[in-house]
This record gives structure tokens, sequence and C-alpha cells, in this order.
């Protein structure tokens, strides 16, 4: 499988560990579910990239399936995170925004969807860690403005419609600064209690 | 007249009445569907009759023409807005002649000038498999052309110009295979689309028929079929051929670009048959025009200098899967030497391929394929044009160098 999709690596590294280019995110370890989720995304054009979009074009069902399947299972070590250059207030704002999330303008916490330690859920909700402040804000703006777009519900788009700016700045510095996880495991489908409906992960 | 013979007549003809009154409302049979089915597959009326996550033959893909965006038509049997109420006289007079039920003239993007070529029997069958598919209400988009191409009537001149009406007529001096190969790469196939040059008029030359050109607005080129030094299949096997068609690899080269989609929703589901009577065809078209041999390449200080810059570049990133010497290994990894596809005289194809990479179609025959990754964002101009250069003069290859110019332009052409 490896072979088959070495043309991954370029952008996403060999194992999916992801490159120094700060738009390719990490791959590995993700739930399959979630990373079989992009690539239906990417091939049908719910997701729009251009360059993903026409590689995926005319693949079957079954053989994104085991690539979703092969990258799940990888288990590279984490890239060192990134050393902070925004200020401790910022920080500290997109702590709280990850971990409590912020009741007036009614954003969950990201852990209450992503797990307490931001691995993710089975079978469909993404580990946070190991990716750069560039393509989280750019993942967050894309919801924003349709061009990421997922099953309906849409959970993530009605978020990421509730961060101003600068949240999304805090969220971004604040995750990509975070080391790796001692345990780089997703949590068990159906172990968080989900505080939105979201058509890709049924509760 | 007696009365009786009068009596005779009148039940005569009122049982005539009935019979085809009958065979009109008559279900199509198994058979029948499933040809039209097949057929409709090998004309690939799917590929521009369905939208990007939209329903099956409800039409609305937007293709984009010099002239301006045409949107595909809703052929599913919605009555309203489909082809629910079209008889099959009236569908084979848009399949044969390109006009509407109304009269009305259809734009040439509809491949009508290939579709004329299918038998009526064919055309019937097709239209009964259409008849089945689930209905669907998608009001047609109105086109978006600019003046003076949104004037229907211009569509006359471009008929009187490049259409000749007439279903498809066997050479009795060829075989059954050859001959069913012809009609349906003529005609379901419509392959002369992309694989003739179109010219400002939007239109192909019958003189100049698969001799390839460069497909306007995505930036591909369509190899010529006729010439061994092109896509010509004058000096492959036939077996190459129909893997080639069917599976989308060979030992020879594997598709990419626009003939991944063919490949993908059309050519895969051919019989072996019509794969092999396809391919006995299109290797005919070629017979007589032999690969030239390649003239001892000059090259200019420029071109010495892109080929030892692009060898490192080839050996670092290229090699480990084609190969030091170019061989690949067939037919996941295509060879390079010797390949007609790298070698045309237009090198956008090639350089596509570095600059973008790509899968071939994931088909019944080659359900997992290997993928080539893009370099684009790895690869500078001067990079993409040299690595382009050594492949292309390489190990007996006898293509042009390229300039990291023609790399640049190509970084802007349409993905998807």
């Amino acid at each position: 499988m490896a072979a088959r999709v070495l043309a991954c690596a370029s952008c996403h590294g060999a194992e999916g560990e992801g490159t120094s280019d700060v738009y390719f995110p990490r791959l590995a370890g993700k739930p399959a579910g979630y990373l079989y989720n992009q690539l239906i995304a990417f091939r049908d054009g719910r997701r729009r990239y251009p360059p993903m979009n026409y590689l995926l074009e005319f693949l079957p069902d079954a053989y994104l399936q085991k690539m979703a399947d092969h990258f799940a299972a990888l288990r590279p070590p984490f890239p060192a995170p990134n050393i902070p250059t925004d200020s401790k207030e910022i920080l500290a704002r997109g702590e709280t925004l990850v971990k409590e999330g912020d009741a007036r303008s009614g954003v969950p916490a990201c852990s209450a969807c992503h797990g307490p330690a931001l691995g993710g859920m089975e079978p469909a909700i993404p580990g946070l860690l190991g990716l750069r402040a560039s393509y989280i804000s750019a993942q967050l703006g894309g919801w924003r403005y349709g061009t990421r777009t997922a099953a309906a519900p849409d959970c993530m788009q009605i978020v990421a419609g509730l961060l101003s700016e600068d949240d999304v700045k805090a969220v971004a510095a604040y995750l990509s600064s975070r080391p790796a996880p001692n345990d780089p495991s997703f949590a068990p489908r159906g172990s968080l209690p989900m505080p939105l409906e979201c058509g890709s992960q049924p509760r | 007249m007696p009365r009786t013979l009068t009596r005779l007549i009148f039940t005569l003809a009122a049982a005539l009445v009935a019979t085809s009154a009958m065979a009109q409302q008559k279900a199509p049979d198994a058979a029948t569907l499933a040809k039209g089915e097949y057929l409709a597959r090998a004309g690939n009326c799917i590929a521009c009759h369905t939208a990007r996550e939209g329903k099956t033959f409800a039409g609305g893909l937007p293709m984009k023409t010099p002239f301006g965006t045409l949107y595909t038509s809703n052929i599913t049997p919605d009555p309203s807005t489909g082809i629910g109420t079209w008889t099959s006289d009236q569908f084979f007079n848009m399949m044969h002649n390109g006009r509407f039920p109304d009269g009305g003239l259809v734009y040439p993007a509809m491949p009508f000038g290939s579709y004329t070529k299918v038998t009526r029997e064919d055309s019937d069958a097709i239209y009964a498999y259409l008849r089945t598919v689930p209905p669907v209400k998608r009001i047609n988009t109105p086109h978006d052309l600019r003046f003076p191409f949104n004037n229907r009537s211009l569509i006359l001149g471009w008929r009187t110009l490049f259409f000749k009406e007439g279903v498809y007529k066997p050479d009795s001096t060829k075989s059954a295979e050859w001959n069913r190969g012809a009609y349906l790469v003529e005609g379901l196939g419509h392959c002369g689309m992309c694989h003739t040059a179109i010219n400002a008029l939007g239109g192909s030359s019958e003189s100049q028929a698969f001799e390839g050109g460069l497909i306007p607005m995505q930036n591909w080129y369509a190899p010529s079929l006729t010439s061994n030094k092109e896509a010509g299949l004058g000096d492959w096997s036939l077996e190459e051929i129909v893997d080639y068609l069917k599976k989308g690899v060979s030992a020879r080269g594997a598709v990419y670009g626009p003939m991944a989609e063919v490949v993908y929703n059309s050519l895969q589901y051919l019989t072996d048959d019509d794969a092999r009577a396809m391919a006995v065809y299109l290797k005919s078209l070629a017979q007589g025009t032999s690969p030239e041999k390649a003239q001892p390449p000059l090259p200019s200080a420029e071109t010495s200098l892109l080929v030892s810059l692009g060898k490192p570049i080839y050996d670092r990133e290229c090699a480990s899967c084609h190969g030091a010497a170019g061989l690949g290994m067939p037919p996941h990894y295509p060879p390079l030497a010797g390949n007609q596809s790298i070698q045309m005289v237009s090198a956008v194809n090639a350089i596509r391929m570095v600059l973008n990479g790509g899968f071939p179609p994931g088909t019944m025959g080659n359900p997992e394929p290997y993928g080539m990754p893009p370099f684009a964002h790895r690869l500078s101009d001067d990079e993409v044009a040299a690595v382009v250069t050594f492949i292309r003069t390489s190990w007996g290859n006898r293509g042009a160098p390229v300039s990291a110019r023609q790399a640049n332009e190509l970084r802007a052409a349409t993905l998807n």
C-alpha cells in the first residue's frame, strides 16, 4: 500500500507525518472514518482544493477506504511543537476556547468532541495535534467561506461561524504549540458526549 | 365489393392498428434495456449529463468552451424538465441530426457529429434504457455564451462546414471486427471530439481526423491516433491496446488527464470483444506511418545545460520508480524510454504530469492504481524544464527541449 500511495508522500510525508510545508496536514493516526470522509469529499468536490480534487477524481470508494485505513494505522513520531510567537494572552485565550469553549458566543470546547487529549474520536473526528497554525486557521476559514463542507448537519461550519478572527488565531496558536501526546490514539466511538449534531459522526 | 370482404379488410386494418399500438406501448425486453445501458456507457453519456454530486443523467454540468459556458441537459425521463415526453423518433433525430423535437439546433458540444453514425436500432436501445432511469426534476440551466455565440443560428454555419449526417457504413473490404471497432470509435466513442484538432470556429476538419490537438480550456494535448510519433498504436500489440483502454494501464503507458475520465466512466465497461475491435481499428489507423528513427540530436548550449541540470533531479526524484534507464516497471510505473507520450511535439502533457502528478483511473481491471506525486511545489520552473528536457532527450527519446517559461505557463492550467 505504501508504494501505491507514494503520490501522497511529496506533500504529506511517506508515513503521513506531514512535511515542512505548513499547509499540508499530518494524516497518520487520524481515525480512518475521518480520512475516508475527506477523500470522498475531495473526490466529489465537497471539499475544494484543486490538486487533491484532481488526484482523486477517478478512484473508487473501496480504494479510498484502503488508503484511509493505511494512514490511520501509521504512528510516525510527531514533529516538534511550534515555538509560539504569539503573546501569552492569545495563547491563554486559545487554551480557554479549546478546553472550555465560550459560553457567551455559544462556542463549544474543542475537547468536547475531539477529546480531552485532542486525539480525536472514532470513527470520524480527527485529532488536532501535530498540525501547524497556518493549516488550522486555513481550515476554520474554509468552513466559514464554504470551500470546506461536510455532511449535514455540518457542525464545524456552525462552530467556525461562531468564532471571531481573533478566536481563530488564538485556537490555531494554542493547538500548534502543544507537545506530542503520550498516547497518540483516538477515543473510542461514542465515548464523548458531543454538544452538537454532526452529519459525519452519528451519535 | 362483397360485404364479407369489406368486413375482412376492416377487421385486418383494425387488427393492424391494434398491433402497432401495442408495439408502441410494449415494454422493451430486458435484453434491449441491457444493451441500451451498455451502449450509453460506450457513448459516455453520464460523464457530461451528470453534474458533480448531481443526480445521474440530470445534467447541469458546466462545460467551459472558448465561446462561453454551456450547461448540459437533463436526460432523465422526467416529463417536464427531462426527455420524458420524447418519442424514439425524436430521440433519434437528436442523436442523428442534432435537432431538438421542435426543430431547434443543438450546440455541437453534444457530439452529434459522431453520434450520427449510430444505427437506429442502437439509438432505440439507448432511448429505451434512458426511459427506465429514475426521473429527476431539474430545470435545465440556461447557457452562458458571449455575443455573438449566443445566437443559435450560427450553428447553421457550423453545421454546413463541419457536420456530415449519416449512419456508419461498413467497409466491405475490412473484417467484421475492424468495422465494429470503427463504428464504436467514430460513433458512440466520439474519440474524434478530442483527438482531432479544434479550429478557431470550434469545428474539427474531417481531413485531419484523429490527427490530434490541444483540448481547448483543459490544456491537455490529445495526441494523434494516426501518427506513431504520438499516440498512434501501429507498433502496440492488440493486448497492450486493450489493457490501456479497459484497465487504464498497460506495458506501454498509463492513461492520464481527460483520458482517465473516459476509461473510468466508459471504456472499462466494454466487453472484451468490443475493446479488441476498437484496438484492431485504432491500430489500423496508424498502419503505414512507421515510427521515424531518431535524428541524432544536436543539443544547443542551452539544451546541454538543461540536460545536465535535469539528470541529478531525475536521479533524485524519478529514478526510484521509473528506473535509472527510464525503463519503469510496467504496468504500474510506466516506461519513459521510448514512450511516445513523452516525445510528442507538444510537451504539454509531459510538463503537466511532472507538475500535477496523477492517478490512473481505478478500474475493474486495475482497482488500486499506483499514483505519481505532484512536483509543482517541490521543483522550480527551471527544474521542471530541466527534468522534462532530460526525459525527452535521453535513452533514445527524440523530443525537443522545453523552456522554464512553458513550465511556468502550465502552473496555471485548470486542474479539475
